[in-house]
């Protein structure tokens, strides 16, 4: 459930991304990398597991299921703050900066 | 239990490389009108991959307990029976990650590579048409 969350987040950033492209004002490009990379990683995860339990992979209780749904979400919210601090600080529309020097 | 940690190391390697390339690379810019992407910028996307997957990843470990705020930071770390099993999963699954992205990384390359070189053959195509 984690890989298949933050592989729909992956997608809907991307998706996101090209109908902005080649604006970066928001930089989006850093959700895409971050969610793409945890991606193909819990990909290689998935795949040792599947190789260890087998068809049992498929089928996961009930309890681990939601804790890694749980998880997934998690993970995305935590994609999200860290592009949100990114944006902040790189401030590609001086937003910040003209904020700070106007509350002077 | 640290896999995360391999792709971190080679997110360490690749973001030294890339400063160490920018300061070399400095204003040198492609010629004219040529359509060039800066290798600087094409180490970058492999830098974003390797760093938000591994803080991703880190954080998983975190939620399943296997990272901790206190020395030895790892929960496998404690004891060697624990860690002769991190190790091992370092070296495999941890590597195949590190391998698998840098992979997608050389594939993009490749397909940016040949779109660069697709349009500046059209762009000198272009320009030949126009003069004759």
């Amino acid at each position: 459930m984690t890989l298949l969350i933050t592989i729909f987040a992956a997608v809907i950033s991307t998706a996101v991304w090209y109908k902005n492209a080649p604006a970066n004002d928001m930089k989006i490009g850093v959700l895409c990398w971050m969610y793409w990379g945890a991606s193909l990683m819990w990909f290689v995860d998935a795949i040792f597991e599947y190789a260890e339990l087998g068809a049992e992979y498929f089928t996961p209780e009930a309890a681990d299921m939601l804790n890694d749904s749980f998880l997934g979400l998690s993970v995305v919210a935590l994609g999200l703050v860290i592009w949100v601090v990114v944006l902040l600080i790189k401030d590609p529309r001086g937003v910040v900066r003209k904020a700070m020097i106007s509350a002077k | 239990m640290a896999c995360f940690l391999v792709p971190a190391a080679e997110a360490v390697v690749t973001t030294v490389a890339g400063k160490v390339m920018e300061k070399k690379e400095g204003s040198h810019n492609a010629e004219g009108h040529e359509v060039k992407i800066p290798f600087t910028r094409k180490i970058g996307w492999l830098n974003n991959m390797l760093w938000g997957g591994s803080a991703l990843l880190a954080f998983e470990h975190v939620w399943h307990g296997e990272v901790i705020a206190k020395f030895p930071f790892l929960t496998a770390a404690a004891n060697p029976e624990d860690a002769a099993e991190m190790l091992h999963e370092m070296s495999t699954v941890g590597v195949t990650m590190a391998l698998l992205v840098t992979t997608v990384w050389f594939g993009m390359v490749a397909v940016s590579s040949a779109m660069e070189k697709r349009m500046n053959n059209m762009a000198e195509e272009e320009k030949e048409e126009s003069a004759s």
